[in-house]
């Protein structure tokens, strides 16, 4: 149990998959001008990032293991993301129309979010058991929506803001990610006691 | 003369000029990195050397090269609804090859670019050339887009990583080049630096656009 917590709070803050191990950094910059869309996409990571980390490890530890067909992952894990963000949009338009259409286009845009095979790839790599790659699933998902939250709100201020001219657009949200990164740096120092 | 005939004798015509401008387009004006913003993840992550900066460099666009060809030959085979699955297919099948040679020739390099190899896959700027230019266009263009663009990230993954290298280590290609007194900046090399000296690099593309556009204006 205090294992799953240290995963869990290790993939949120100290490890943060946005701000510290750079995954996902185009939604991070595409889908952050507004709170809500920037929340709204968040939580479809963290919905796709936990079933995936499931399937796809079910994948590795019985298709791929078993076949000795390892060097396959890439290609196997990809296809296990694609058909499953395809088999989250038609449920969800079936059954749940208004969270749909609330989170419209970053729905399919999520098969190509690095996180999502990043988790997969790190929860193999790392050796973990079906509950830890669940865990570390969910967790990291978490994190992108602390990080992509937090980015959301410092843009809404800074829109208010008189920026010189080379820096505006992009060039001053990466360094707004930028010192974001830094105060995350700042968890690193923290010595989880178990 | 049928529609098709029209084409490639316009094309013919044209052929020079247009390649000229897609190699134009994908180093410079429509920059990946610098201009689309995409495919930022690889370069934010690995730029701390130049030789990691450079070995993503040779290869995303080997992957960029070959899915562009490979997704122009098929492209009126690819039936429209399933495009998009049919080219991550291509693209994990290149993705894979590139691991397999790298971790057979290149270990060291292959150990340090680590998860961002396989990460190439979801790297937006494969998808989108594929997408709006592979799968409209001939061949030999597709080839040369792949060629530009590739060239264009290296070119921006190679000055990200010249930076955080000479400034956070204090070398380049790890021979050591800054005087004894230099202390180097470690924050250049932590995850921090990697968006910092990003976004000052696009804050300087931009003012050299303006200045650029500025100076066309007034002749």
């Amino acid at each position: 149990m205090l294992n799953l917590i240290a995963i869990s709070i290790s993939a949120i803050l100290i490890e943060n998959f946005v701000l510290v191990k750079f995954l996902g950094i185009c939604p991070f910059l595409g889908v952050s001008k507004k709170t809500e869309t920037a929340t709204g996409m968040g939580f479809a990571v963290i919905f796709t990032m936990t079933v995936a980390s499931a399937l796809t490890w079910l994948v590795q530890t019985f298709i791929l293991e078993k076949l000795h067909l390892e060097y396959l992952q890439t290609i196997a894990f990809i296809f296990v993301i694609a058909a499953l963000v395809q088999f989250i949009e038609m449920f969800l338009q079936k059954k749940i129309p208004a969270l749909y259409s609330s989170l419209g286009i970053y729905l399919p845009l999520i098969t190509t979010n690095c996180t999502v095979l990043g988790v997969a790839i790190l929860n193999v790599s790392r050796g973990y058991n079906f509950l830890e790659t669940v865990v570390y699933g969910f967790s990291a998902g978490v994190g992108f929506l602390l990080a992509i939250v937090l980015l959301a709100i410092i843009r809404e201020r800074m829109e208010y803001a008189d920026i010189p001219a080379p820096f505006r657009g992009i060039p001053i949200v990466l360094i707004a990610a930028g010192l974001l990164s830094i105060s995350f740096m700042g968890f690193q120092g923290l010595n989880l006691p178990f | 003369m049928t529609e098709e005939k029209k084409n490639i004798r316009r094309n013919a015509s044209a052929k020079n000029g247009e390649l000229l401008s897609i190699v134009k387009d994908g180093v410079f004006y429509k920059n990946p990195i610098l201009v689309q913003l995409l495919g930022m993840c690889s370069v934010l992550a690995i730029s701390t050397t130049v030789i990691n900066g450079l070995g993503m460099g040779v290869a995303v666009t080997f992957v960029l090269v070959f899915s562009n060809i490979i997704i122009s030959l098929l492209r009126n085979l690819i039936p429209s609804k399933i495009r998009i699955a049919s080219y991550i297919v291509v693209i994990a099948g290149l993705v894979t090859v590139v691991e397999m040679i790298m971790k057979a020739y290149l270990p060291s390099l292959a150990e340090s670019l680590g998860m961002f190899i396989p990460l190439i896959v979801v790297n937006c700027i494969i998808l989108a050339r594929a997408e709006s230019f592979a799968s409209k266009n001939r061949v030999l263009p597709s080839l040369i887009d792949g060629l530009a663009c590739g060239a264009g990230y290296t070119v921006a993954i190679f000055a990200v990583s010249l930076i955080r290298e000479l400034f956070g280590y204090g070398t380049l290609f790890g021979f050591s080049v800054m005087p004894e007194s230099f202390s180097p900046a470690l924050l250049v090399i932590l995850p921090p630096g990697g968006f910092l000296v990003l976004g000052g690099l696009i804050a300087l593309y931009q003012y050299g656009m303006n200045k650029l556009r500025k100076g066309e204006g007034e002749k």
